[in-house]
């Protein structure tokens, strides 16, 4: 009953907000607020599909590879880093240097050392939310429980067992949640690193929109990011919730007892 | 002494299975040190059953991660057929003590008692049937498909001693194993520990702090006295096998060891 009227204001909500926005700009002659009809006319003449090919693609395509390096660097450093806790000790300040800068402000530097190109974006993408991960995936490591390390040895767990089969699930609730965080980051670099450059991908075109008072474009550049992020988050959780559906479970049966 | 000239004469030659010889550990170094274990010293031979009992926070545990390997001793030593222990024997299993977190929690049931078989390199079916029987052993064949956090508190011991069943060690070194699970399943887990003793010939060392339980499992009860800890004394027990669960316990012999160990355990140190 609780769960079906919440999902009922989840859906309802936005709805009825859009239908909102749709009623109340109908007719504006405002020039930065027009009405939602022509900013999905907009939207449709733009994204649907002239630009899809040439910007929104190549946008994800950053987005994705960009994230994809992130959390591979990130598992793995932080594999590394937790493993040889003395090299831990050692590179902790200088990641929490970095980690500190905000990712967009790394953005100006691998533009001056790697130039304008699509490099350029994926690694500003990359670098930027490598941290979250990496953070998560030492702590979670660090507070593998020591009985399952000491059940490993015991049992005479092979390297590669104990590091697939034990420390990386035991780890995983963690590392997700700094992936989530991740994704996050690596989503406002891509717009953030499109903004250098050659005018290609959906932040590039929103913000020439905007610098060429196209107002309507640039509102559905800004609903399309929206639609995006909102998308890139809900497939995100989805795995997240195939993957740990374990951990989920026991939570969940924690809770309720 | 009587004990000793008696091992001695039946197997002359042979070096006992599991020999601890003034075993001693303590943490840290100089005035600071805490020492954990004093001096132990004892033997188990092969297909015997020796408990180790002692008052909580003696230090049992600690003893058992020496012998497991998982740490080293900082004088004295623990030898296996004459070899010294050094990282973890490949022909031990262990079941801890805080079974809810050596169980992995991403498995099912089935697939945590195959983790550690997987190295082995053992034909399917043998998998198979090493799991089925140690599953069946325990009475949670049902519950295979089961995730740990699923179970109860004594399901999920009795999943960690089929995981160690499952692995069909020589030597198996148990933690306070049956302290969480109900009387009845307690004595069904105790008459298993003697069967497989007895079907693997397998040696078993059992740390409890229940005497009663000592006395019924064992063949010999080391009890251990605190703070650091020692041997009090080590107790040869000769109740008559089979053993049973109402006529073993109801023999006066077993009340007398009873009574023997007890008052050691009591006796103001």
């Amino acid at each position: 009953m609780r769960k079906t009227l919440y999902l009922v204001l989840g859906i309802g909500t936005p709805v009825i907000l859009i239908l909102a926005w749709f009623a109340v700009s109908a007719g504006s002659t405002d020039t930065f607020f027009p009405p939602l009809s022509y900013i999905l006319e907009r939207f449709q003449a733009l994204w649907l599909f002239a630009h899809f090919q040439s910007d929104i693609l190549v946008s994800l395509l950053n987005l994705v590879i960009g994230f994809a390096l992130a959390s591979v660097i990130g598992v793995g450093l932080g594999f590394v880093l937790a493993m040889l806790p003395k090299v831990g000790e050692y590179l902790d300040p200088v990641i929490h240097f970095f980690r500190s800068i905000p990712p967009v402000a790394l953005v100006p530097i691998f533009v001056a050392l790697i130039g304008f190109g699509v490099e350029m974006r994926v690694t500003s993408i990359a670098m930027a939310a490598v941290f979250p991960t990496l953070i998560a995936t030492v702590d979670g490591l660090r507070g593998v429980d020591s009985t399952l390390k000491d059940v490993s040895a015991v049992y005479r767990l092979s390297t590669r067992e104990k590091v697939l089969g034990v420390y990386l699930p035991a780890a995983g609730p963690h590392i997700a949640s700094g992936m989530q965080v991740s994704l996050q980051t690596a989503f406002v670099v891509m717009i953030a690193s499109e903004m250098l450059g050659p005018a290609q991908g959906i932040g590039a075109m929103t913000l020439l929109a905007q610098q060429s008072f196209m107002i309507a474009d640039m509102w559905s550049g800004i609903l399309l990011l929206g639609v995006i992020g909102f998308a890139a988050n809900m497939i995100f959780e989805l795995g997240r919730r195939r993957l740990l559906a374990w951990y989920i479970g026991s939570r969940q049966l924690a809770k309720a007892s | 002494m009587s004990h000793e000239a008696a091992t001695t004469a039946k197997r002359p030659a042979a070096l006992p299975r599991l020999d601890v010889k003034s075993l001693a550990k303590s943490y840290g170094t100089g005035s600071k040190a805490k020492v954990i274990i004093e001096d132990l010293t004892f033997t188990v031979e092969t297909g015997e059953v020796v408990c180790i009992v002692g008052p909580s926070g003696v230090g049992k545990t600690t003893l058992l991660k020496c012998l497991a390997g998982l740490q080293t001793a900082t004088s004295g030593s623990a030898a296996i057929d004459g070899r010294v222990i050094d990282g973890p024997p490949r022909e031990m299993a262990l079941v801890f003590q805080d079974y809810n977190r050596s169980l992995m929690p991403w498995l099912t049931v089935r697939k945590n008692l195959l983790l550690p078989l997987r190295h082995l390199k053992l034909p399917a079916a043998e998998l198979r049937e090493r799991c089925d029987s140690a599953l069946e052993a325990v009475g949670l064949t049902h519950a295979e498909h089961q995730y740990p956090w699923q179970l109860s508190g004594g399901m999920q011991q009795r999943v960690a001693i089929a995981r160690a069943l499952a692995y069909r060690p020589e030597i198996l070194v148990m933690d306070e194993p049956f302290a969480s699970v109900d009387a009845q399943t307690r004595f069904d887990l105790e008459d298993l520990c003697l069967k497989i003793r007895d079907d693997f010939n397998m040696t078993i060392l059992v740390v409890t702090h229940d005497i009663d339980e000592a006395v019924y499992l064992s063949d010999r009860v080391v009890v251990l006295g605190s703070k650091p800890a020692r041997v009090l004394k080590t107790i040869d027990l000769d109740l008559p096998r089979p053993r049973d669960q109402i006529t073993t316990r109801s023999l006066p012999g077993f009340a007398q060891q009873r009574t023997e160990v007890l008052s050691l355990i009591k006796r103001p140190a």
